[in-house]
């Protein structure tokens, strides 16, 4: 990339300073946008730690015709405040966009009271709630405008990763991002753990093995088409994903092959009913089998078993 | 305000208003039923905040600089559905689809009615909303009043505080919280559940300013609403003494007059009954 990369906080203080539309908001978490309360005075809002409050006060500026933009952690957001979000935001289909921090393996060494790892499921639950994961910092860059002009909640599984790759420019609503074709396995991801799965299909091109590697980008609505595409043309559909194996996109992508009856072998990798052992990224995807060279081997050993 | 207020004794026409929104929420009950004796305590409240002190009519509903009444104690929505009624906000046929599934007119208020600023039923949801509503018309400098009427019981959810917190943190003196005080809970009576006295020093220790009064005292209220914000920079707190069930004297202060099915002639029996006891 040229030049200084584009950050969250960048990005997002451009288009709102330039629209009063835009009010952000927190529930004293600044994490992911320090420099921003300065410039953005009385429409920067702090309710203090009260996740419930927060999503309520949203809705409230929402029904004003504001377009908030709420931060807090994405535990806190997406269950202390759950029925908040289900019932003032999604049941009104208010334009409310709620940035979830550190969620799935970016909570790290916090612990499993921080591990958001069905916050993908909870909000996919809601009626006309959006949900988008993008797979690094410059992939939330590129999908802010698109997520912060639809009128519709949204929740944002925040990611400050730096990018692997250049991402296409374009980021529609519901539509995924295609990296490489490849006719013998598929891999679908979205989140922190792209960058994992592009060294993974690295690793398995050089073994021979033709990788098709999706970047999911939304989990709802969800790129159906692409995962349809992708259940016909390759022989191992893999779903990688840093959430709960209940609820995310291993259960997506079953929802859609019953509803389409078509079926597919699928290799599931997530956490099954239990939380993950806190320490930093690095050490806990090596612990989970879930780095590059990890992820690799155990899509070849099921290769080989086929 | 109304023209009609003007021109007679504004307090009897008030009363004449509360005695027709009670019969129409004991004609609600006819049927299917309905929280019965939630509404008849905030009645004369939600009369008098609609057709004395709030800027909202018909004609300014899409008009950033009108007022907004929320009713977070959503179950006595048959007393909102017959104020907005009354002022003409809601066309009166509309009630005649009570609980039809063709219309939504059902026990917990929804936004698709003309007048209904949000939907409600889940406690503890409308202070948070409404502090949002109030910061917004502060950030443009508006004027509007932003009043939410909950219920005593419902105090018992800790977002009501989280948001009176917020609300104080941001000088909010836009927003008036009236406390529909009928001292039931669901079942029990509040003090015998989990007390809530003295209320006035617990939102007062939360950053608000209180005023009590009888809540079905026209003049009374016209005196507190007249005081409003009670300090600047603080949101106000309207503590209005209520009786649940009031006006109908079978079902004044008792826990099982909360929910209520009536036949279409029990009804008309204590619409008669409304109409010689007073209101």
């Amino acid at each position: 990339m040229m030049g200084e990369p584009l950050t969250y906080e960048k990005a997002l203080a451009e288009i709102v300073l330039a629209d009063e539309r835009y009010v952000v908001l927190t529930a004293e978490n600044r994490a992911a946008i320090r420099e921003l309360p300065a410039r953005l005075g009385e429409r920067f809002v702090d309710v203090g730690i009260a996740e419930q409050t927060l999503v309520g006060v949203a809705a409230g500026l929402a029904l004003r015709g504001r377009t908030p933009i709420v931060h807090a952690l994405a535990t806190f957001l997406t269950m202390r405040a759950f029925e908040f979000v289900r019932t003032d935001a999604g049941l009104a289909n208010l334009p409310v966009k709620l940035v979830g921090g550190v969620p799935g393996f970016l909570s790290e060494a916090n612990g499993p009271t921080h591990q958001a790892l069905e916050d993908v499921a909870l909000m996919r639950s809601i009626p006309h709630m959006q949900v988008f994961c993008p797979a690094d910092e410059l992939d939330l860059v590129l999908g802010l405008p698109v997520v912060l002009s639809s009128p519709h909640p949204t929740y944002i599984r925040h990611n400050p990763l730096q990018a692997v790759v250049e991402h296409s420019r374009t980021c529609k609503i519901g539509k995924a991002e295609v990296f490489a074709q490849g006719y013998d396995v598929t891999i679908l991801t979205y989140g922190a753990l792209f960058g994992q799965a592009y060294q993974a299909r690295n690793l398995l091109q050089a073994e021979g093995i033709l990788t098709r590697l999706v970047n999911l980008r939304w989990l709802k609505p969800v790129d159906e088409a692409e995962i349809l595409r992708a259940a016909r043309q390759t022989c191992l559909l893999v779903t990688l994903e840093d959430h709960f194996l209940t609820g995310g996109l291993y259960t997506l992508v079953g929802e859609i092959l019953l509803r389409h009856q078509m079926m597919a072998c699928v290799l599931p990798l997530a956490l099954e009913e239990r939380w993950f052992q806190p320490a930093l990224l690095d050490d806990v995807l090596e612990r989970e089998g879930l780095t590059g060279p990890q992820i690799a081997g155990r899509i070849l050993d099921v290769m080989r078993g086929m | 305000m109304h023209p009609r207020a003007e021109m007679e004794d504004p307090l009897i026409w008030l009363e004449e208003m509360a005695r027709r929104v009670r019969e129409r929420i004991l004609r609600l009950a006819v049927g299917g039923g309905c929280f019965v004796g939630s509404a008849l305590s905030c009645a004369d409240l939600l009369v008098y905040l609609y057709a004395r002190f709030l800027n909202v009519t018909r004609d300014n509903l899409d008009d950033p600089a009108r007022d907004y009444l929320f009713l977070s104690k959503g179950h006595a929505v048959p007393a909102l559905y017959a104020t907005l009624v009354e002022v003409g906000l809601l066309p009166a046929e509309r009630l005649e689809n009570h609980l039809q599934p063709d219309d939504s007119i059902y026990w917990h208020p929804n936004r698709s009615l003309p007048g209904v600023e949000f939907h409600a039923g889940s406690l503890g949801h409308l202070l948070p909303v409404a502090v949002g509503v109030a910061l917004d018309c502060k950030m443009r400098r508006g004027r509007n009043r932003v009043v939410v009427v909950t219920g005593d019981g419902e105090l018992n959810e800790g977002s009501n505080w989280e948001a009176c917190l917020t609300a104080a943190a941001h000088r909010l003196d836009n927003l008036i919280v009236v406390v529909d005080r009928n001292h039931f809970q669901a079942n029990l009576r509040t003090e015998a559940l989990i007390p809530l006295e003295p209320l006035d020093l617990k939102f007062e220790a939360f950053g608000c300013r209180t005023i009590r009064v009888n809540g079905h005292s026209f003049a009374e209220l016209d005196r507190a609403f007249a005081s409003l914000p009670l300090s600047f920079g603080r949101p106000s707190v309207v503590i209005a003494d209520t009786v649940r069930g009031q006006g109908v004297p079978g079902f004044q202060e008792r826990a099982d007059r909360w929910f209520v099915k009536l036949t279409a002639r029990e009804a008309e029996e204590l619409i008669a009954e409304l109409r010689e006891g007073g209101r």
